[in-house]
């Protein structure tokens, strides 16, 4: 075999390795999503966060508009905040828009979902949403049920 | 300049609990053909690995034109080495190179010499081994006997000081044996080098040998001109020279008696 | 009487032999394991004399990484396409059918891209470099090559060392990325699963960094240590036909069980937060 044979197939075969390494990130991964990070970062107070993590999505209507950047506790309100950042074609929320913890499916993961609200003024970086609903965990909501229960009878 | 090239003092070795050197004292000239003969198993391949710097005697000197060669630094090994010239029994060519390659290759590491030059020094070297014509094969294609001479071409590529030939003529027919013979002469009287040949074929290492040295059971045991070698007293020499097959050197490996051995009942004995 | 005696004498001979034996083998593991280290400095030594002579990688780069490359398509498709009917199966019980590429893409990433390629590696390219260096030595080549004033490390050792560490990660990847396009076929062509839905999941579940990083990191540890093992033994071994076979059959008995124990050790330290 002659010298170019030999290094046209190596060079194929590293372009073949940085190909497959590239389709991974893009395609089946979350490279994509690591591109915007130039969205405005709007913050929610909640009770109980349940499962929600950093990076988890942020959606209105089923559709992903930003994601969750960070998760502390304040030590005053004793609350979860929850900083997320969202796209910045998606300006235009009201402020006095809700924002809650759901599950996607039964056993999915979890998502802050946002409902929009009436307000003329919009949400902008540094705002802190006031209306939110916490995670339902399920031993709250079985106790309730019970609680309900022993209630009626 | 010394008369000698390689001073041997008081070498002792041993590998694996074998002694294989004992106070081996040797002096090889600067020209000529010296030939070191022994029966299989004396280290005689051993000997030329110390003398190349490829193993650490246990004990003792060898000077290698002037330096102890134990005592280099890696990198003055290197240079004394450039010096030398080796070949090894199987040739040891480089089998994903061309014959060409081969002869070129310590040419290309060591010097900078362009491409025109290179390929003129290979064939004036190929030639001298008569194996021009087989520049493009591959050491694959080569008789044992040819790739011999190919690792000759290659040894002789750098005009060493010294060639080293370990065992150059086992396991060859007889011509190939010939033209062996007749290659190691001629290239050490052309090339006035001190070549040192390590063999147990007798009659041939005689034939062009003008100093020998044999050694068995890590001493040696006789020096001297091939004609004072051929005539000497000595019980052992004669076995050896001659091809005797009882003598000093027993028939029988070292054993009791054999009634002893027949009657000691089962298994093997044990030490 | 004589006859007990004998036999007790026996039974304490052998437990000596044994225990001789035991400390010797020892002693032998623990010279072997210096030498190895010892080798492995003179081979990232010999690493900067090899700049020079690029072609040398090249070369190594076409025996080690592209002659591997059809057993790891080929590999990568299969378990792909099989990760991809177990997940379904196990998962279409839950209705959760809809992770099936998170999980098909998170167990090739993290562990079967990383692990099979190794392993295959080990006993395709490792076996191979074994095999050539030892015959190298028992046809006396390395040594020829010092004789000639050449350092067969830097020569023939490091271009296959280097190689081998180049060509695992990419060949990890490479596996991986087949292996997900398997899964696709499986999920999408036969089983019928939405192909938006396969990639959405996918590219919300999967982290680059954490999950396609570390693969990369364990490809490459598994690389360094394969190839270390194959190009030590084949330098150190016995220039027998025995010898040979022998330090073959080690590198990938050796080369298997390190990248397995690595594996878990890795995976604790990168996942067990």
């Amino acid at each position: 075999m002659n010298t170019r044979t030999l290094e046209l197939l190596v060079g194929l075969f590293v372009a073949a390795g940085l190909v497959a390494l590239f389709m991974l990130a893009m395609t089946a991964s979350n490279l994509a999503s690591y591109g915007g990070d130039d969205g405005y970062v709007i913050k929610a107070h909640f009770d109980n966060i349940g499962g929600l993590k950093v990076r988890s999505p942020v959606a209105a209507s089923g559709v992903r508009i930003g994601r969750v950047t960070d998760i502390s506790y304040d030590l005053e309100g004793f609350e979860a905040i929850v900083s997320m950042s969202i796209d910045p074609q998606y300006n235009s929320f009201p402020v006095d828009s809700s924002a809650s913890i759901l599950t996607s499916g039964l056993l999915g993961e979890q998502y802050i979902g946002l409902e929009p609200g009436a307000e003329e003024e919009f949400l902008v970086a540094g705002s802190v949403i006031d209306i939110t609903q916490s995670a339902l965990v399920l031993e709250q909501i079985i106790g309730q049920f019970l609680y309900s229960k022993a209630d009626e009878e | 300049m010394s008369e000698t090239l390689i001073k041997i003092r008081g070498l002792k070795f041993s590998r694996g609990g074998r002694v294989i050197f004992d106070n081996v004292d040797m002096d090889i000239p600067r020209t000529g053909i010296t030939a070191i003969m022994g029966p299989s198993g004396t280290g005689k391949t051993t000997l030329l690995k110390l003398i190349g710097g490829q193993l650490r005697p246990d004990a003792g000197t060898i000077e290698v034109d002037g330096q102890n060669i134990h005592q280099l630094k890696t990198k003055d090994l290197y240079a004394l080495r450039k010096r030398m010239g080796m070949l090894f029994q199987s040739g040891a060519l480089l089998t994903d190179l061309s014959v060409f390659e081969n002869v070129a290759y310590p040419i290309r590491e060591h010097t900078k010499l362009n491409e025109r030059m290179v390929r003129q020094l290979v064939l004036l070297k190929l030639n001298a081994v008569g194996l021009r014509g087989a520049m493009d094969l591959s050491p694959a294609e080569l008789s044992g006997g040819m790739a011999r001479r190919v690792a000759m071409a290659r040894a002789i590529a750098l005009d060493p000081m010294m060639i080293m030939y370990d065992e150059p003529f086992t396991g060859q027919d007889p011509i190939s044996m010939g033209v062996l013979v007749k290659l190691i002469k001629s290239l050490n009287d052309a090339l006035n080098v001190c070549s040192i040949v390590v063999s147990h074929d007798v009659y041939e290492t005689m034939s062009i040998a003008n100093y020998v040295y044999i050694i068995s059971a890590g001493t040696v045991v006789e020096h001297g001109s091939p004609d004072e070698i051929r005539n000497s007293h000595s019980e052992w020499t004669r076995q050896f020279m001659e091809g005797l097959a009882d003598g000093p050197v027993p028939f029988h490996f070292d054993a009791p008696p054999l009634l002893d051995d027949l009657f000691a009942g089962s298994g093997t004995r044990r030490g | 009487m004589i006859y007990l005696r004998d036999r007790g004498q026996d039974v304490v001979d052998i437990l000596l032999d044994r225990i001789q034996g035991l400390g010797r083998g020892t002693l032998a593991a623990v010279s072997r394991l210096g030498r190895a280290n010892v080798f492995l400095l003179e081979v990232f030594a010999g690493l900067s004399g090899m700049l020079t002579r690029p072609g040398l990688l090249i070369k190594q780069l076409f025996s080690v990484g592209v002659q591997t490359l059809i057993i790891i398509v080929v590999a990568g498709l299969f378990v792909g396409m099989v990760m991809a009917l177990q997940a379904y199966y196990a998962l279409v019980d839950f209705g959760a059918e809809d992770s099936l590429s998170v999980m098909v893409v998170l167990s090739l990433l993290r562990e079967l891209g990383p692990v099979i390629t190794a392993l295959l590696f080990a006993g395709r390219a490792g076996s191979a470099l074994t095999a050539e260096i030892g015959l190298m030595k028992a046809t006396e080549q390395l040594s020829g090559m010092e004789m000639m004033a050449v350092n067969p490390i830097e020569r023939v050792i490091a271009p296959r060392f280097l190689a081998g560490m180049i060509s695992m990660p990419l060949l990890a990847a490479i596996f991986s990325a087949v292996g997900v396009m398997g899964g696709y076929l499986v999920a999408v062509e036969l089983l019928g699963l939405d192909a938006g839905a396969f990639w959405s999941q996918a590219q919300a579940k999967v982290e680059l960094f954490e999950d396609l990083g570390n693969g990369m990191i364990k490809s490459l540890v598994f690389g360094f240590v394969v190839s270390w093992i194959a190009v030590f033994e084949g330098y150190d071994c016995i220039p027998t036909s025995e010898g040979l076979g022998q330090a073959t059959t080690r590198t990938v008995v050796y080369g298997s069980l390190a990248i397995l124990v690595l594996d878990f050790v890795l995976t604790a330290l990168m996942f067990g937060k």
